[in-house]
């Protein structure tokens, strides 16, 4: 692995504030479903926010490998925060860095670096998932402005009152051939016909800030466009390219803290008069978790040194997602099996750890939709 | 105002310790090493009176080559620039003869570190840099405040606090309150990189003392749970198990 005495130092630190700022506070904001600008504002002030951004933007200007890095450290004590700055970097940052003109990076990323503000990304829809081209949000050119209609859902950071805007994905005409143009517009809050929604409900990421966006004849001016007119598609596959690393890093994180919790616990439980680590059947349990924790962070690793080093990573990057939520989900539903009835009682870290990792199988593609990614990069 | 930290490579607080060589070598294998706690108290105050009064914070450190993640950490708090001693920190008297060698080089005019290392936990080294370079050393030092030339402190003394105003320069051992640990934030990690850590030479290598042994303490005892009310049985084995009444 390709792991520098400055990725040990940034694991360490991640790791102390997670434990000491993030932790205290966990339990109590998944039980309220309260997202915490304070928390959010601290994860700012650590430099979480723009990591990979260069400095003139406001960014620390950091490799791939240390967001990685960074977002597995909270993600192995809380996913909620892990969420925040997983999707404001990849999702929020992401496309108005790697997309947008000078003008446009300078008036947003600033902010959104320092951790002032947060920013969203929103492709899914209520009847447009994994199916993103079914979508069916307008953006009309007229004299001069663009004209939204439509809505989005489940997007993260696109409510609290941190939020600054979100970068949209619109059907903006018919190219030649009759097919769909999509292109991506940004829309800044506050804009008139612009609404947002906080969703309630969740099972998980209680703590994460969820939406519904809503456009009705909201106009922006025709700069909000992000990238080219018509390079909506591939914005968003870009975006989602990167992104799956750091649902990666939350997977691997999540795994991580869930074995170190069952470790704990087989240690200190004792029943027929030994420690219930000592069974067979435990310590078997808990040497599985470990080895598909090594498996899946060497993956994940070896795709962000693709990253660094400016090679093709859609395939390790999907590989990588899968490979991290589906140990993540193994490991966690094992360290419950562990914590035996305690483990399904919320005084527990791991019983939220167990709900936390239901979603990474889910989002930014779903463990379907990796295998049809990999599967087309293998020519099938 | 140019101050001084002194700062220790020790063995994380909850490693596992073991010992090689026939008991007289501490077993590095697999033990993560961090900045002694105390140190870190010593650097987070440093850093704090940097950024209210200006000047700049040195820190040093007597080891070998593997110390310098722990140097690096320590500039990613905010320290300016670092020195490392090249030297095995054997005993207390090399070090501090070490220490004073080069602090006297720089002109401090306030030498921090902590009350001891968390490894010997002897708590000589800065009584024996103020010996050496004159000044007075005081510890443990639980709050400072700067005013002019003048500091202001209070230290914990045997069933009390004493307060004390003092003149720069001086050496002093610190604990906490003194300061909240800093934790390194990504830009401090990046400006870290690029922040000079000079390795000088150690110019006192005699050492005087040599460890002969190593010893674990005895492994703790079974723990007894006595029914509350039942006081009979805790006086007891107070009495005659445990022997302390
Ligand atoms: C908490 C949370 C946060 C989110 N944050 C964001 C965000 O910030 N921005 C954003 O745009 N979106 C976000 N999403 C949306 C997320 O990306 C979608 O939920 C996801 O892409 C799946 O879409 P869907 O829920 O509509 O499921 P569907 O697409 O309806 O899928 C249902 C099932 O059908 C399967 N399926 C669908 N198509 C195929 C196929 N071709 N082959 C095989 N199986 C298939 C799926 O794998 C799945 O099992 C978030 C979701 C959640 C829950």
């Amino acid at each position: 692995m390709h792991i520098k005495e400055e990725h040990n130092l940034i694991r360490q630190s991640v790791r102390d504030f997670a434990e000491q700022v993030i932790h205290p506070k966990a339990q109590e904001l998944d039980e309220k479903a309260q997202f915490s600008e304070d928390i959010t504002r601290q994860m700012g002030e650590m430099g979480l926010m723009g990591m990979v951004i260069p400095k003139k933007y406001g960014g620390q200007e950091m490799d791939y490998l240390s967001y990685i890095i960074a977002v597995e450290e909270l993600a192995r004590i809380d996913s909620s925060q892990a969420a925040t700055i997983a999707a404001h970097n990849s999702l929020g940052i992401g496309p108005i860095y790697y997309f947008g003109n000078e003008i446009q990076k300078e008036k947003y990323l600033p902010q959104l670096c320092t951790g002032e503000k947060l920013w969203a990304f929103g492709l899914t829809e209520p009847n447009a998932g994994s199916d993103s081209r079914g979508s069916k949000t307008t953006a009309n050119l007229e004299s001069g402005k663009w004209v939204i209609n439509g809505s989005k859902i489940f997007i993260t950071n696109g409510s609290s009152k941190m939020s600054a805007g979100a970068s949209v994905q619109t059907i903006s005409g018919r190219k030649e051939d009759g097919r769909k143009e999509y292109s991506c517009i940004i829309v800044e809050k506050g804009t008139k016909g612009f609404t947002s929604r906080t969703m309630k409900g969740k099972m998980l990421w209680r703590a994460s800030d969820t939406s519904e966006l809503f456009f009705d004849n909201c106009t922006v001016p025709e700069e909000n466009l992000l990238g080219q007119r018509g390079n909506g598609s591939k914005i968003m596959l870009s975006t989602l390219d990167r992104g799956r690393l750091s649902i990666g890093a939350m997977g691997l994180g999540l795994a991580q803290g869930a074995y170190e919790l069952a470790l704990k616990y087989a240690k200190e439980r004792h029943q027929f008069g030994q420690a219930i680590g000592k069974f067979q059947a435990i310590a078997f349990k808990i040497s599985d978790m470990a080895t598909k924790i090594e498996a899946a962070r060497r993956l994940l690793y070896h795709a962000c040194w693709l990253v660094d080093t400016g090679q093709p990573f859609s395939k390790e990057a999907a590989m990588a997602k899968l490979y991290c939520s589906e140990v993540a989900r193994e490991v966690a539903d094992e360290a419950v099996q562990v914590h035996g009835g305690y483990g399904l009682m919320k005084d527990y870290d791991i019983e939220r750890f167990y709900r936390d990792q239901r979603i990474l199988q889910i989002g930014e593609g779903t463990s379907e939709i990796q295998r049809l990614v990999i599967s087309r990069h293998l020519g099938i | 105002m140019k101050i001084l930290v002194c700062i220790t490579h020790v063995p994380d607080t909850t490693s596992k310790i073991a010992f090689t060589d026939d008991n007289t070598k501490f077993d590095k294998n697999g033990v993560q090493f961090i900045i002694g706690p105390y140190d870190d108290y010593a650097l987070a105050r440093a850093v704090e009176l940097k950024e209210a009064h200006g000047g700049s914070v040195t820190v040093l450190n007597v080891g070998t080559a593997e110390t310098e993640p722990t140097i690096r950490k320590a500039l990613a708090i905010g320290a300016d620039d670092a020195i490392r001693v090249d030297a095995e920190p054997l005993d207390s008297y090399s070090v501090a003869r070490n220490i004073a060698h080069y602090a006297k080089e720089g002109a401090y005019d306030l030498i921090l570190m902590g009350r001891e290392s968390i490894d010997f936990n002897s708590g000589l080294v800065h009584g024996m840099v103020g010996e050496l370079l004159n000044l007075p050393s005081f510890s443990p030092v639980m709050q400072l405040d700067i005013e002019g030339d003048t500091a202001k402190m209070s230290r914990e003394i045997e069933g009390g606090k004493e307060f004390l105003e003092v003149k720069l320069p001086f050496v002093a051992g610190c604990q906490e309150p003194i300061a909240e640990w800093k934790i390194p934030n990504m830009r401090g990690i990046m400006t870290a990189r690029t922040k000079p850590l000079n390795v000088v030479p150690a110019t006192e290598e005699t050492v005087q003392v040599s460890a002969e042994k190593f010893e674990l303490p005895p492994e703790k005892g079974e723990v007894k749970l006595v029914d509350p009310e039942n006081p009979a049985e805790l006086v007891n084995l107070l009495n005659n198990e445990a022997k302390v009444l």
